[in-house]
């Protein structure tokens, strides 16, 4: 076996510089590191690493070479998961073999690419008692199959864990099951169907041959009683869908597009049955049949289409941490399901963790990074007998809690719940094609009555069969199948750029030009990065570089951006020396350049400290500095060796494109305006940047769903966002769109999710869907084009049964060339893809497997 | 005539059963997952001993 670690194996083609690169996932290393044998950019890669090693599945690096994937790190949560082997957890998630093993299906984080499927495959050979794992990529789902006697689902759920994939439980077993027999159901009625059609397509070829060459009587007879046959069965099982969803649709007194259809379809079948028995007359059981065929095609691409949103939904029961750790009565510490915490428990917070539940702090402090919930980009200090609130996560040090209420109760369930409630209330944008089913109903009824009326003076008989033949050469296929289609080629072709949709309907809302149409953002993350970092530099440039070293010795969260800005440089500083730090004022110390330079002295911090340090600072500076506070911005000033000569602008920027996308959504029509949680001057200073006029800030969850709730109701609102605290918005705005980056709560909740950065693709998204939706009105039109044609030669009395065979599918292949020639997302300004280099932002980044357009795209395949 | 008679149920037959053996092939879940098979085959069996 050779050492894989060795760089060259992993050079995803960058032999120009030599970029030192992590040994497991190939991202650039942090700062300062020379190339070494193995080397790891955290504990999680290192994890992993040594993991793959020790079980022999080194080949796990060429695979994926060759697959040429995009690196991603390894986002290990280095949980226990001992709730895994729960009784209850158990029995809810996971099935019992006839032989005794077990299968549990996991939701995976952190798929990437091929070579993923092939090692979480070889989970077997980590954990002995393992007997098969399977994983369904698209799902990012695998179904693992176990030997309780050999092993514990939560050894297995650990491995996979250290290999970078945290699991979490997939859907209940009951619901999991029904859906798939769902599935598997409608495939055979497309089979069924198909059978049925190309049969009585055969039997109907001998007989238009018969019509032109003359057929034998007693032939003739038989083939018209097979076809027969075969269309009662055609229209009695998979042709039922249809009329079960019109029947539905009548009782609530609405037409959808399934009335029409139903009407041809069973008409025409039943009118055929008495021909068949009288034994003459025109049949068009070979129209019929295909027409079932290709409508259930219609309707099969559309059941994928609702899974693919489904799936993304079962995040949202996901989130919170699933363990905690107890402290209990004799100060011991134990790992314990977040589910089996109560009011009064005292748990301990580790810095990286997650706050399991609602409580005070007994113990310690910390800096908690409360964003989930208020959209504030700054991470608050919080110390004894503070209020912590579940979903922050602990950035610093070590704390303990007292728990006052766990899940439902806790701010973040009822917000959750609140997501939940305002996706049902909403009310479903009415599908396009259902629009048009109504009025198509009278039209056709209208024309079948005139048929009707012209035709019965001449013969009863005609008339009726004219009327039917009216009714099932005009069926509505190409409508039924128009819409589907093309939303699911929009669909395909916008996650190739990154925009996932999950359902049709979102092309139809975004599309819209007239009315009053809203575009709400969120602020933090969407128009902003939503984390610190130096906005601007003022005074000397060389001096940033110092501070940046000096920095290093300081975890205050402005530090951390002040490193932030030169990584690379760092390298050539000596190490700082005699640093004092004060919490919340400042830093000093002393810096070398050179081992031979004599140390820079170096002071960084507010007015105050550097004041406090008999430094006297420069009035240009400090009208700067009071802009900077006016923006919403903070302040830090630098001194070298005695003298102050920068300042550097700390807050939330921009991203690249926020303004002149902001600036392209208006010129489209939309009114903007921001709603954020964080402090209202922040975001008033944002507004002005960006150039929005109405801004508010300042608002809870619950205020935001409130404020686009009552906007909803008077316009289509689109919502734009990313955190939890935007999740209930998201729902329920007639659009939401989840930014890149977002908290997959906010993913679940949202109709799309973004993967380029910031708001670009929203302006895309918007032209695309304007596109998409011209090209359903364009096979629309055609297909109308097609049934007024039909529907001439069959008031006319010139139908026959071939001519009926031969518009029908025509109309229905035009559509699907249509459709599949269709490009509403052509790529002018591709979304710059950036690789996230750094070793903070841990829990930001993670890649997870719900926003991978690479999956996703494969709703096409 | 008679021949016909003997080869349509024949062909229906024959139908049927190719129906059927789908049927069985969907309930067994053949056709759950598209998509990660045709990355599965790409990983020859002796990847790991090299």
């Amino acid at each position: 076996m050779t050492a894989i670690g060795s760089q060259s194996a992993l050079g995803f083609g960058q032999p120009a510089r030599e970029v030192a690169r992590c040994t497991h996932c190939a991202l650039p290393m942090p700062r300062g590191t020379k190339g070494c044998e193995q080397q790891f950019c955290c504990r999680g890669c290192e994890t992993a690493h040594t993991l793959i090693h020790a079980c022999g599945l080194d080949a796990y690096y060429r695979i994926r070479n060759q697959a040429a994937s995009t690196p991603a790190k390894s986002n290990a949560k280095g949980r226990g998961y001992s709730e895994f082997d729960d009784e209850a957890f158990q029995r809810l998630y996971c099935v019992t073999e006839d032989d005794g093993t077990i299968r549990a299906d996991l939701l995976l984080e952190g798929l990437h690419c091929a070579a993923c499927v092939w090692l979480i495959e070889r989970l077997p050979r980590v954990v002995p008692g393992v007997i098969e794992a399977r994983l369904d990529m698209r799902r990012a789902c695998v179904a693992v199959r176990l030997d309780p006697q050999l092993t514990a689902l939560s050894a297995a759920a650990r491995a996979l864990d250290s290999l970078g994939y945290p699991p979490h439980p997939a859907r209940r077993a009951a619901v999991r099951e029904a859906r798939r027999a769902e599935d598997r159901k409608m495939l055979v009625r497309v089979a069924v169907a198909g059978a049925c059609a190309s049969n009585i397509m055969l039997l109907f070829i001998a007989l238009y041959a018969g019509m032109f060459e003359g057929i034998d009587r007693d032939h003739e007879q038989l083939f018209r009683w097979a076809a027969m046959i075969l269309n009662t069965i055609c229209l009695a099982w998979p042709g039922l869908v249809f009329a079960r969803s019109a029947v539905a649709a009548l009782r609530t007194r609405t037409i959808n597009l399934d009335v029409p259809i139903a009407l041809g379809l069973y008409l025409g079948g039943a009118w055929g049955i008495w021909k068949t028995i009288a034994g003459q007359g025109d049949l068009y059981f070979d129209s019929i049949s295909a027409l079932v065929f290709f409508l259930l095609i219609g309707r099969a691409i559309q059941l994928r289409q609702q899974r693919n949103a489904a799936d993304a939904l079962e995040l949202l029961f996901n989130l919170g941490p699933a363990s905690a750790r107890r402290v209990d009565h004799d100060g011991s510490v134990s790992e314990v399901a977040t589910e089996s915490l109560a009011p009064g428990d005292v748990v301990e917070i580790r810095p990286g963790d997650v706050v399991p539940a609602d409580g005070r702090i007994v113990l310690g402090s910390s800096r908690f990074d409360q964003s989930i919930l208020t959209g504030e980009s700054r991470p608050s200090p919080l110390g004894c007998n503070d209020t912590v609130a579940s979903g922050s996560t602990n950035l610093s040090s070590p704390v303990r809690m007292k728990i006052e209420a766990t899940g439902e109760a806790t701010r973040i369930g009822r917000l959750l719940r609140m997501v939940e409630e305002a996706g049902r209330r909403r009310a479903a944008i009415v599908r396009l094609a259902d629009r048009w089913g109504a009025w198509l109903l009278w039209v056709l009824l209208a024309l079948a009555a005139l048929t009707l009326a012209i035709w019965w003076p001449a013969s009863p008989t005609k008339a009726i069969d004219h009327a039917a033949a009216l009714l099932i050469a005009t069926c509505p296929c190409g409508l039924g199948l128009a819409t589907p289609l093309a939303m699911t080629v929009a669909m395909g072709r916008a996650a190739r750029k990154g925009i996932l949709v999950k359902g049709g309907d979102v092309f139809e809302a975004l599309a819209r030009t007239r009315g009053k149409r809203t575009i709400i953002l969120d602020k933090t993350g969407t128009i902003t990065q939503g984390k610190i970092a130096v906005v601007r530099w003022y005074g000397e440039a060389a001096a940033r570089d110092l501070v940046g070293v000096l920095e290093l010795a300081s975890s205050h969260p402005i530090a951390r951006a002040l490193i932030n800005s030169d990584a690379d440089k760092a390298a050539h500083f000596h190490a700082s020396d005699e640093v004092v730090e004060l919490p919340g004022k400042g830093i000093r110390g002393l810096v070398r350049t050179a081992l031979d330079h004599s140390p820079q002295h170096v002071v960084v911090g507010s007015e105050r400290f550097i004041q406090d340090s008999g430094i006297t600072v420069p009035i240009g500076l400090l009208e700067i500095a009071r802009a900077c506070v006016a923006r919403g911005n903070s302040a830090v000033f630098a001194a070298i060796d005695g003298k102050c000569v920068a300042l550097a602008e700390i807050g939330d920027p921009l991203r690249a494109n926020s303004r002149e996308a902001i600036a392209q959504l208006g010129r489209l029509g939309w009114d903007i305006r921001i709603l954020s949680g964080d402090r209202a001057d922040v975001v008033a200073g944002v507004a002005r940047e960006v150039g929005v006029q109405e801004a508010f800030g300042g608002a809870t969850p619950e205020d935001k769903c409130e404020i686009v709730q009552r906007e909803t109701a008077k316009s289509t609102v689109v919502m734009v966002g990313d955190g939890v605290n935007d999740a209930a918005a998201l729902a329920a705005a007639s659009v939401g769109i989840a930014v890149r980056g977002g908290a997959e709560a906010s993913l679940a909740a949202a109709d799309v999710s973004l993967q380029g950065d910031g708001l670009g693709p929203v302006v895309e998204l918007i032209e695309g869907s304007r596109r998409a939706l011209r090209t359903i009105y364009w096979t629309i039109g055609t297909s109308l084009c097609y049934n007024a044609v039909a529907a001439v030669f069959a008031m006319s009395g010139l139908i026959s049964p071939l001519l009926a065979a031969i518009i029908m599918p025509a109309s229905s292949l035009t559509v699907v060339a249509i459709c599949l020639r269709s490009n509403p997302f052509v790529t002018r300004h591709r979304p710059a893809r950036t690789e996230t280099v750094g070793n903070e932002s841990a829990m930001a980044a993670s890649p997870s497997p719900w926003n991978d357009p690479a999956r996703r795209s494969g709703i096409l395949a | 005539m008679s021949v016909i008679l003997i080869m349509l149920p024949i062909a229906f037959l024959l139908a049927g059963g190719a129906v059927l053996a789908f049927i069985r092939a969907a309930r067994s879940g053949q056709f759950d997952d598209l998509d990660t098979p045709s990355v599965r085959m790409l990983h020859d069996d002796g990847a790991e001993e090299r």
